[in-house]
């Protein structure tokens, strides 16, 4: 269909033109701070120099991508119904504590165990998020505000819970706190053997890469259809386009709400698995941080589409990864930070100019299609 | 002032080949009109022809891609608004410009302040303000909050604020569709007196026999461009109507009486309270409750409304708007909380979800077409599914069955004349009357026993309006049972079956359309006339 | 006449507040509920609050949602060290304010010029402020840089140079310092009105005193200047003001240049409070700010009120942690007054209609009051000390409560956050 793929054209095209300004404005930061920028460009794509670097450095990438690409998922099931969920940085937080540590007290056989985990790690993210979700459908407070203090709180209470009732045993020497390790069983088997398919040595750094992606592609594919193809999916589309409309057309907005949120929380819940069952073991108080927020801007770079948001969780993370070659290059490593907040900002930019030329083709079209090259007024 | 004698030798406006271009569509095209000062000059056309675009243009708020305006004599380009306002023009809007939280004085002065010593000196505009009114018999309270006054008030707050600008040409953006004609008749005195003291009306309409009443000069637009500049007094409405659409003007008259003795919406004792729902306490049951209610003066947005509409029957609710018309609506659809029973085909539908309503056969022709009824940026066979999402042919188990509700898509576009490329097509890419008419064939689809048409020709052209007419004269026909809400009396007097009149939540009198005037159901509607309401 | 009124009820609050509070230190003996030195602390902690509150109400009002206040003030917080430790103070105060007012006009060029979702700009913006800061500090406080020397390092700036004027009432609060001495006698009532008024006017930094300044000045500017009226238009209905010729777009980029530069002044209020620059010291006090901002809903004087609570909280849980558990008999004791207005109100003769007859939800509702006061003593009774993890959030939960009461009743300017296009009816 020539309109759809012409707005998808006008999509890709729109994101390329940000993601270049953003390279752009940074390397001019780049240049202000005394560096070069061709030492930069060169530095993130430096995968290392012997064969076993570069498969840790290609490992490394799509092990960061696999939460991003989730955090991305749960941003965008609230995006999509124009609710904010900003706060999937307390959730996956204090879901993957909670995960970590029932995982710790139990051994089952590996199947069970770790789908044991996933399922608590989605239930407290799912219950978290409910919190604002039922204050919202009750009592009419903003979701913005409210998952930002809970935010706060989540991060409070999962450091508290660190410290105390779900602390391990800490090893000699060992200056992190950490929650009991997981049983061999809720390990998730590497999948270490694809680099073997293509003739590279198996990563080694971290564990490897981690198993969790294929449960990530399953999630995506799933959450696609759901929000594509289902009459949910579609509430929520109506939802987020126009409320007072879908609220005419029978669609309950309280439900739709602490459902969408649920479903937000849930995703949520699994951002920090694979970091737990692929590599730690165990939650500890230097688990990656921030995944949250870098969600938020991996669900706008990629339009809210699960597709959309598997490319730009791969573009961040492939950035991200840089960081190490960065310092080597003596170039600040928080210029990633920059480029990545570049990047959102422009593509929202970008979406929005985008979005009216796409409208203005359509409205155009339809004109021509008709032949109505007789004036109308055009409603303002 | 020598306005007035300069203005005698020159015109006040002149329009001179006008074009405006919008993405697809050509706007207005070669526009040239002539406007001599100290007159009512009407510009009319039917909706959709162009005529709020022009007014945008020589108001500032667009830039015509070709001509020129000249104002009294010289040539004019405006950027903005403001550019308008110094040259002396000012606009009251179609939809009011209103900031709803402020005050009647703040919404006159904003962008015309006056200061003393850096602070907004409300002492001398108020003054200002009240000398204005009284000199042009426009009475308003500059203290009271906007969001307080009925539509009549705000109508004269935005002519206020355009003689506190000191505008010398006067434009009015359909000032009459909201108001009833006892209203009308109001404003047409103000706008003599306006004239009389020598300023400019421009005067935008489309209803003939009000301009007939005050114009002095009538210019039509029809598809955009001028088609002729005629004098008042040589022509007739019928006249008019054969330049402004190129035949006459299609009727809302219904034939014979199609009602029958099965009631299909009944509505008891409906009432709404303005600051929010309160389950009735136990014990007291809801008649108590109400009584009490109504006893501690606290205001109610529908007040004891009981009716029915019977299979076959159009009934028409008549009312100024903001009587309660809305919350009614949204009561019978279950979006509101309401007390009272709402009964469907004999069944309690009272605590039924809207969706549940929608299924057991309600249609709903929403009053704002953009903001309740459509999703402006999805296609249009999504636009189809919504308020069928758990009815065939939308429904599969849990799926959007899109290809059968593609094709029924595609049988409305073809049984209701939707002009459109596919049903691919975005939503707003549709002309307002070919959105309607697609409204319409969606809730007209899966056979509904009820339906609320609300304001269903609104701001459509007169093609779509005589289609929709005789949609619902079909489906009265047929055995559906309408609930028409309009703002137009003709409309109202013309399609029902019998008329109700809305007032200040009130059902205030029964009316026979046969029988009635539109200037007696005006008496009605602002409470001048008292109804049956002592039964 | 209501205006009167209002204002009669508020002083009637302060002085049922003060009282209450009065009675729960007597009850507890923890004297620093209303000591002069936790009232002090909790003013200073109050003013970034309060700046970032103005921020909000500055933006909010011109119709612009800015939850990017958060990312607004770290540029404050980083911009004022930098210069702070070169030039001293008055630079910081400069320098600050110009940082965070960059921030935002990058939230206007983003909202306003490309009708961007404000929050989504918003959180851009938090993603981008600490970003910048961190680069900066990378580069410029680098190992082997002056900076560097003088004390810097990736997280932190060298020691702000210099001091800022302080004053103090004479005789009240200075010389003989009889506020102090009423205070010390510990009495009941008087010494917590001695108390506060001495954490008021002792040694009070001059640009704090100029900071609360901002609140009434606030007031002024938007509600009493043809400026406010027009930049209040925007919000309310920026249609109606085009119409009239006010010029949009103009007036929501000041709102929210100014908004930002409110927001940086805060941060530099955190700057003065630990004598430099510290990554990741605002804490969320951009968003605590926004809190506070809507608690008030959308007015100075709430605003004030709000950032108040905000920072008593802090400055309590500051200056003894332990302190911080009276909060729940403060709690229970507030649900007490609760369940006893609500007893006078359904046993009053002429009681509204919808308690005449209470339902169940009335029911459960006292219920739950009483349940919830019954723990909050219990818990008063049995906890020592709270984990410091619960009390660092003392005021995230605090906001989370107030919104929970009062979202309701609160009006937010009506086309806040609202897309303007100029020519574009909604």
């Amino acid at each position: 269909m020539p309109a759809g793929l012409n707005r998808a054209l006008l999509t890709v095209v729109g994101a390329a033109v940000a993601v270049v300004l953003a390279i752009a404005v940074c390397s001019v930061a780049i240049v202000v701070a005394g560096g070069s920028p061709i030492d930069a460009l060169a530095a993130f794509f430096d995968f290392g120099e012997s064969a076993r670097a570069q498969s840790n450095s290609v490992a490394t990438l799509l092990n960061r991508a696999v939460p991003l690409f989730i955090a991305g998922l749960a941003v965008a099931v609230g995006f999509r119904m124009n609710l904010f969920n900003i706060g999937v940085e307390g959730q996956y937080r204090i879901a993957a504590i909670c995960a970590a540590f029932v995982g710790s007290t139990f051994t089952a056989p590996a199947p069970i165990q770790i789908t044991v985990i996933i399922l608590v790690a989605a239930a407290v993210g799912g219950l978290y998020a409910l919190i604002p979700a039922v204050m919202k459908v009750t009592r009419g407070v903003n979701e913005v505000i409210s998952t930002i203090m809970l935010n706060y709180i989540a991060i409070a209470l999962s450091a508290y819970l660190l410290r105390e009732p779900f602390a391990g045993e800490r090893a000699e020497g060992q200056l992190n706190t950490t929650t009991p390790p997981l049983p061999e069983s809720g390990m998730f088997p590497d999948l270490n053997f694809v680099f073997e398919w293509f003739g590279m040595l198996p990563p080694t750094r971290n564990g490897g890469l981690w198993g969790f992606l294929l449960v990530a592609v399953v999630l995506g594919v799933v959450i696609w259809v759901v929000l594509e193809r289902t009459r949910f999916g579609f509430n929520i589309k109506a939802s987020g386009l126009n409320g007072p409309a879908a609220l005419a057309s029978g669609v309950n907005p309280k439900t739709m709400i602490i459902a969408a949120m649920m479903l937000s929380g849930g995703i949520a819940g699994l951002i920090g698995l694979p970091e737990i069952l692929g590599d730690r073991g165990a939650y500890t108080n230097n688990f990656t941080a921030g995944l949250g927020f870098l969600g938020i801007a991996v669900a706008l770079l990629g339009r809210n589409k699960p597709v959309g948001i598997a490319f730009a969780a791969l573009l961040f993370a492939f950035l991200d990864r840089a960081q190490g070659a960065l310092q080597f290059a003596d170039i600040p490593a928080s210029v990633v930070t920059i480029i990545q907040g570049a990047i959102v900002l422009l593509v929202v930019v970008a979406n929005e100019v985008t979005n009216r030329i796409a409208l203005r083709i359509e409205e155009r079209r339809a004109a021509q299609q008709l032949g109505r090259n007789t004036p109308v007024e055009v409603a303002a | 002032m020598s306005a007035d004698t300069l203005a005698t030798a020159r015109p006040a406006v002149e329009l001179e080949g006008i074009t405006k271009r919008f993405p697809g569509v050509v706007a207005n095209h070669d526009i040239c009109i002539t406007v001599q000062p100290g007159t009512v000059h009407a510009i009319v056309g039917e909706n959709g022809a162009g005529k709020s675009t022009l007014m945008k243009i020589l108001y500032g708020m667009q830039k015509p891609d070709e001509g020129t305006i000249k104002i009294n004599g010289t040539e004019v380009s405006f950027r903005t608004p403001s550019d308008a306002i110094e040259v002396g023009i000012g606009m009251v809007h179609q939809h009011f410009m209103l900031a709803d939280n402020f005050t009647v004085l703040e919404n006159i002065v904003l962008g015309a302040e006056p200061k003393r010593a850096g602070r907004l000196d409300t002492a001398s505009a108020r003054r200002r303000i009240i000398e204005l009114a009284e000199t042009h018999g426009l009475r308003v309270d500059p203290d009271k909050l906007v969001e307080d006054l009925g539509v009549g008030d705000r109508q004269r707050v935005e002519i206020l604020k355009v003689l506190y600008r000191g505008a010398r040409i006067l434009i009015l953006d359909e000032p009459t569709a909201v108001l009833v004609p006892q209203e009308v008749d109001e404003l047409f005195q103000n706008l003599r007196e306006l004239k009389a003291e020598g300023l400019t009306v421009i005067f935008i309409s489309h209803k003939l026999d009000e301009v007939l009443g005050i114009a002095d000069a009538i210019t039509v637009i029809r598809r955009g461009t001028t088609v002729a500049s005629v004098d008042p007094r040589e022509v007739t409405a019928r006249q008019l109507a054969e330049l402004m659409v190129g035949s006459e003007l299609p009727t809302a008259e219904t034939r014979d009486s199609t009602v029958t003795d099965t009631v299909a919406l009944r509505v008891s004792h409906l009432t709404v309270e303005a600051d929010g729902h309160h389950p009735p306490p136990k014990g007291v049951g809801f008649a108590g409750y109400a009584a009490r209610l109504r006893e501690e003066g606290k205001r109610l947005l529908l007040d004891d409304v009981t009716f029915q509409v019977r299979k076959g029957e159009i009934l028409g609710i008549a009312g100024v708007e903001g009587n309660g018309q809305s919350e009614l609506i949204e009561a019978i659809m279950g979006i509101r909380p309401a007390h009272g029973l709402v009964e469907l085909d004999g069944r309690d539908i009272s605590h039924w979800s809207t969706l549940k309503r929608r299924e057991a056969g309600i249609g709903y022709i929403p009053e704002d077409r953009h903001r309740q009824g459509l999703l402006l940026e999805a296609s249009l066979w999504e636009n189809r599914v919504l308020g069928h999402q758990t009815r065939k042919p939308a429904r599969r188990g849990i799926w959007v069955d899109r290809k059968a509700s593609k094709a029924d898509t595609q049988r409305i576009i073809e049984a209701y004349d939707v002009r459109t490329p596919s049903v691919e097509t975005l939503a707003l890419a549709l002309s307002g009357g070919n959105q309607q008419k697609l409204i319409v064939g969606r809730e007209m689809s899966g056979d509904p026993a009820f339906l609320i048409a609300a304001h269903p020709t609104r701001g459509v052209d007169v093609g779509a309006q005589a289609a929709i007419w005789d949609h619902l004269r079909n489906a009265r026909a047929a055995g559906l049972a309408v609930l028409l809400i309009s703002a137009d009396l003709d409309e109202l007097i013309g399609l029902s079956d019998c008329i109700q009149v809305i007032y200040r939540g009130r059902l205030v009198a029964a009316l026979d359309p046969c029988e009635i005037t539109p200037e007696q159901l005006g008496g009605y509607m602002t409470g001048a006339i008292a109804g049956n309401e002592e039964k | 006449m209501t205006k009167v009124r209002k204002y009669h009820l508020a002083l009637i609050a302060v002085a049922g507040l003060i009282l209450v509070v009065s009675l729960v230190r007597v009850l507890t003996g923890f004297d620093d509920l209303t000591s002069s030195g936790t009232v002090g602390a909790a003013l200073i902690l109050a003013v970034p609050i309060a700046l970032a509150g103005l921020g909000g109400l500055w933006a909010e009002r011109a119709g612009v949602v800015n939850i990017g206040l958060e990312g607004m003030m770290v540029l404050g917080t980083w911009f004022a060290g930098w210069a702070g430790y070169q030039w001293g103070p008055w630079a910081a105060l400069v320098a600050g304010l110009i940082g965070g007012a960059l921030g935002g006009l990058l939230h206007a060029v983003a909202t306003v010029t490309f009708g961007v979702d404000h929050i989504i700009s918003g959180v851009a913006i938090n993603l981008l402020g600490p970003g910048i800061t961190r680069f900066l500090s990378e580069v410029l406080y680098k190992e082997g840089t002056p900076a560097a020397e003088a004390g810097a390092g990736i997280t932190s700036s060298p020691a702000v140079s210099g001091d800022t004027p302080t004053i103090s009432l004479p005789l009240l609060s200075s010389g003989p310092d009889l506020l102090g001495k009423l205070e010390s006698t510990h009495w009941f009532l008087v010494a917590d009105i001695a108390g506060v008024l001495r954490g008021l006017t002792h040694e009070m930094n001059l640009l704090v005193v100029l900071a609360v300044l901002l609140l009434p000045l606030t007031f002024f500017v938007l509600w009493h200047t043809a400026f406010g009226l027009r930049l209040r238009s925007a919000g309310e209905n920026p249609w109606a003001a085009e119409s009239l010729g006010v010029n949009v777009y103009r007036i929501k980029y000041i709102a929210v240049v100014i908004s930002g530069a409110f927001a940086g002044l805060g941060g530099v209020f955190l700057v003065f409070v630990s004598d430099k620059y510290v990554e990741g010291q605002t804490q969320g006090r951009g968003f605590i700010g926004l809190a506070a901002m809507i608690f008030g809903n959308w007015r100075p004087g709430g605003l004030a009120a709000g950032s108040a609570l905000f920072g008593y909280a802090n400055g309590l849980q500051l200056r003894s942690a332990q302190t911080v558990n009276t909060f729940f008999l403060f709690g229970a004791v507030l649900l007490l007054v609760y369940i006893a207005l609500q007893i006078r109100r359904m046993t009053a003769p002429d009681r509204p209609a919808e308690l005449a007859a209470p339902g169940g939800r009335q029911y459960v509702l006292m219920a739950l009051a009483v349940v919830g006061a019954a723990v909050l003593f219990w818990l008063w009774l049995v906890i020592d000390q709270l984990p410091n993890d619960f009390v660092f959030i003392t005021p995230h939960v605090l906001t989370l409560l107030v919104l929970l009461v009062a979202s309701q009743r609160l009006r937010m300017p009506k086309a806040d956050g609202v897309s303007y296009r100029r020519g574009e009816q909604h």
